[in-house]
């Protein structure tokens, strides 16, 4: 899709040599080569808690590393603040976003760089920062104005900001740790052809992704990590599937995951003329069966999580009515819908899924603490128990089950908010963006698991942006367009095509 | 002005109710003469310092809780510094107490400062045990005795005593010279929080502090810049206080204050979650609070009651702010969604 540009022939831009950085319990690099040249997107490649965000955060001025050094147009440099880090030209946009979001759109693209006006005072000067942001935006395709407050953009538009904050930095080096995990279809075609027009300028992208399909569309270059150790390197001509999986794992991959044929039961989910707030003019009427895969796709922004806040009693419905295995129930609260089996995994795990603060046990058996109590008592061993059990069955890599989850990694972190949820034995489950992060392992692991459930007579409903995902692992789809139902689509009726069809809403 | 609307509304309506209600009462009313108005200008002044100071502080997420006990201290100091020995004090010239006044206060923001961003001491805790020692040596340094100016010092009592006519002299009002502090320090801190990148800065690291710091702001010393200002306005404000009082009893002189402070900061729309407040919010807050005593006073309401009606306005007030901000809120999330869709067909 886009042309390799890479210059083999200049001297790198940047080269990291036998990097060692170690946590308390975790060794998360160990003699780490990397070498990045003008020019070139720059996959950085490998399972959860591989390192990649790690050896990104050496680069970036936010760790330095035990051991090894990082050499920046041949110079050995000490990269020990975000500040240095700028100073060479190097911008790190975050797996996990960094803005204030009491600011505006302009203020954050230059914050820690602001233009001053003229005169003693050092005045910030406003309006040359809002006029350069929105040259940035618009090298972006962003129809907002700078002005517009960050706590008013949906996640996928704050990506944007970040990509406008490192283009504003001049940087000859743009790391991006997952960029496209919370972007929209268009906002990631968009970022493609920024990348392809970065890379026109010999600027160095370092790309983190889990979605290799991307990575063989576009990296010139890939360096695999496994268990923070240097795997392989793969040129644009050795870019395939098999080859970054078999790196990533150590070994031979089958192809996607295939889901297997299983029974479907009754009725364990009814939604009768459901209406969501915010789409007062489309009821919603659909049912989920006991031991059934349901998909629900849909560009971001179609209703999708709406709906889910709504069945798991965060919202409260308009009207219509919700059944669960053919009873009408009242679901005014988070905790009416546990009562009723129901179990939600958020999208946005930051906020809705985790507390950050507490260890990985804390968090998996947090909300069904109440379960795991003899006369009042919390019983520990028993938490202890559940919570091993999860960190077994997702492969969460953690050094122990009392790791404070801030200390994850990001994938990791996502499977913490899928234990916690899957410890809870719901009746029916429902996903939002489950898979968001997660490596392809991981990701056949929770698939495999999901499968198991559905075998166990639990139904699910999992709204998910990844249509690879929704195409492999769905008995049904269900694709919503503007708030509505466009469409449920069954056997031979699915079809990529189709669902972006009705996503879309072309008829 | 707009984010502050509320605030102001607020205000107005407990002038005009006082006013009112005296009106209906009386068939006059004592809230609008010279004299009253004058003192309630004064009273704003006095608070309205010590509230922007720890609106500073608010700003980034923190909290002081020793600017009672700071503003006790610099307040018995003064008059111990400067007047006679025979009057139990050190005779010291007029410049070097205040100069001194001024280091002492530097250094207790510092010290929380320090101990907070360093350590990672909590705000509360910090500020908290300020509240207790400041206190403390307050009462030790004067042994307890009572301070005063005695009948001289004009000079420096007029920073709080000063009053300048204005409008027809039948009406008594004074514009009193606390009211210019007032406005000339919050024209500074205004232009300092809105406009230089320290302010930007300030609310940046209080609402996502890990965002600031990868933007290669230095964090820890701008959250150590907060705590000495409001250090700094609470020593200055102690001063002030000391000089419009003129009697200060070591035990008791600003008990309460940095309650008064937080609460006309956070009346203003500071958030203490932080990243949010303006100085212009947090004047008013201040206002609506020594109108509330004020409205006690005149209205003949048991003082008893005073601190019941205060928490209560306090109350309703921050209510209505936050009702009228998701008001707002969801109009812009209405205008960005039509512009978005006006855009994408
Ligand atoms: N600050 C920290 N303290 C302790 N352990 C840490 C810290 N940061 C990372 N780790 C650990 O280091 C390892 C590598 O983490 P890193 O975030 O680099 O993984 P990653 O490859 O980016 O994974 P993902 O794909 O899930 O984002 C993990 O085991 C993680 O738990
Ligand atoms: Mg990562």
């Amino acid at each position: 899709m886009i042309a390799s540009g890479s210059n083999s022939n200049s001297p790198p831009l940047l080269e990291a040599r036998g990097i060692l950085k170690t946590f308390p319990g975790v060794r998360a690099l160990q003699n780490v080569d990397a070498t990045f040249y003008p020019g070139e997107v720059h996959a950085v490649v490998g399972e959860n808690g591989a390192g990649k965000s790690t050896l990104m955060k050496v680069i970036g001025g936010i760790h330095l590393p035990d051991d090894g050094e990082v050499l920046v147009d041949g110079q050995p440099e000490v990269i020990d603040s975000v500040g240095r880090a700028t100073e060479l030209g190097i911008a790190f946009i975050h797996q996990e976003l960094n803005l204030a979001d009491n600011l505006s759109i302009g203020a954050n693209v230059f914050l820690g760089r602001e233009p001053k006006k003229a005169g003693p005072l050092g005045m910030i000067d406003n309006k040359q920062i809002h006029e350069e942001t929105e040259v940035y935006l618009k090298q972006l395709d962003f129809k907002m104005p700078s002005t517009t407050l960050v706590r008013d953009l949906s996640i996928g538009q704050q990506q944007i900001v970040e990509i406008a904050k490192a283009l504003s930095q001049n940087a000859r080096l743009i790391i991006m740790d997952e960029p496209t995990s919370s972007l929209t279809q268009h906002e990631t075609d968009r970022l493609f052809e920024v990348i392809a027009q970065l890379k026109s300028q010999n600027v160095c992208i370092a790309y983190i992704s889990h979605r290799l399909t991307e990575l063989t569309q576009m990296a010139d270059t890939a360096t695999v990590l496994k268990d923070g150790e240097n795997s392989g390197e793969l040129t644009r001509d050795q870019m395939t599937h098999e080859n970054l999986v078999s790196l990533m794992v150590g070994r031979e991959v089958s192809e996607f995951y295939k889901k297997t044929e299983r029974e479907r039961g009754e009725v364990l989910l009814e939604v009768e003329d459901l209406v969501v707030p915010g789409q007062e003019n489309h009821p919603l009427n659909f049912e989920i069966h006991a031991g059934e895969i349901v998909g629900m796709a849909g560009l971001v922004g179609a209703g999708r999580t709406e709906l889910s806040r709504v069945l798991f009693g965060i919202d409260q419905a308009v009207s219509g009515t919700i059944k669960v295995a053919g009873k009408s129930v009242s679901i005014r609260s988070p905790q009416d819908a546990i009562a009723n089996g129901i179990a939600l995994v958020p999208e946005d795990r930051k906020q809705q899924g985790l507390i950050l603060e507490l260890s990985v046990k804390d968090n998996t058996i947090l909300a069904g603490l109440d379960r795991y109590q003899k006369s009042k008592f919390t019983q520990h061993s028993k938490l202890r128990e559940v919570s091993d059990a999860m960190v077994d069955k997702l492969l969460i890599k953690t050094p122990t089950i009392d790791q404070e989850v801030q200390l994850l990694s990001g994938g990791n972190q996502q499977k913490v908010v899928l234990g916690k949820w899957i410890s809870l034995g719901p009746r029916i489950l429902l996903l939002d963006e489950p898979t968001r992060g997660i490596d392809v392992m991981a990701k056949e692991e929770i698939y495999r698991l999901m499968e198991q459930m559905a075998k166990e007579g639990v139904g699910i409903l999992m709204i998910s942006s990844e249509m690879e995902e929704v195409l492999g692992m769905s008995d049904r789809i269900l694709v919503m367009h503007e708030g509505e139902i466009a469409g449920n689509l069954e056997g031979d009726a699915i079809s990529e095509e189709g669902i972006m069809r009705l996503a879309t809403g072309a008829k | 002005m707009k984010k502050n609307l509320g605030i102001f509304l607020i205000l107005v309506s407990i002038m005009l109710i006082t006013f009112l209600i005296g009106w209906l009462k009386e068939g006059e009313t004592s809230f609008l003469e010279g004299g009253n108005l004058t003192v309630l200008l004064k009273r704003t002044s006095l608070f309205g310092v010590l509230s922007i100071g720890v609106a500073f502080v608010i700003i980034t997420g923190g909290i002081d809780l020793s600017i009672g006990s700071v503003v006790g201290l610099t307040g018995v100091l003064l008059p111990f510094f400067i007047t006679p020995p025979d009057n139990g004090g050190m005779d010291m010239p007029v410049p070097l107490a205040l100069f001194l006044i001024f280091i002492i206060s530097l250094s207790i923001g510092l010290t929380h400062g320090l101990l907070i961003t360093k350590l990672k001491l909590q705000p509360f805790v910090v500020t908290l045990c300020g509240l207790f020692v400041y206190r403390g040596i307050s009462r030790v340094v004067t042994k307890d005795a009572n301070q005063g100016f005695g009948i001289g010092f004009k000079g420096i009592k007029s920073m709080a005593k000063g009053k300048f006519q204005v409008g027809p002299e039948s009406w008594e009002f004074f514009l009193p010279a606390p009211f210019l502090i007032l406005i000339v320090i919050g024209i500074i801190a205004a232009i300092y929080l809105n406009l230089t990148v320290y302010g930007r800065y300030l609310l940046a690291l209080g609402r996502n502090e890990i965002a600031a710091r990868f933007s290669g702001i230095k964090t820890d010393n701008m959250t150590i810049s907060a705590y000495v200002f409001s250090s700094l306005l609470a020593g200055f404000g102690g001063i002030l206080w000391a000089c419009d009082v003129g009697s200060i009893q070591p035990s008791g002189f600003g008990n309460f204050y940095e309650l008064y402070a937080i609460a006309g900061a956070v009346l203003g729309g500071c958030s203490l979650r932080g990243g949010e407040g303006t100085i212009l919010g947090v004047i008013f807050g201040s206002a609506i609070l020594v109108c509330l005593q004020n409205a006690i006073n005149i209205l003949g309401i048991s003082s008893q009651l005073e601190f019941a009606v205060i928490g209560l306005a306090i109350l309703i007030g921050v209510i209505v702010d936050e009702v009228i901000k998701r008001v707002a809120a969801k109009r812009r999330a209405i205008q960005n969604a039509l512009q978005a869709k006006l855009e994408s067909g």
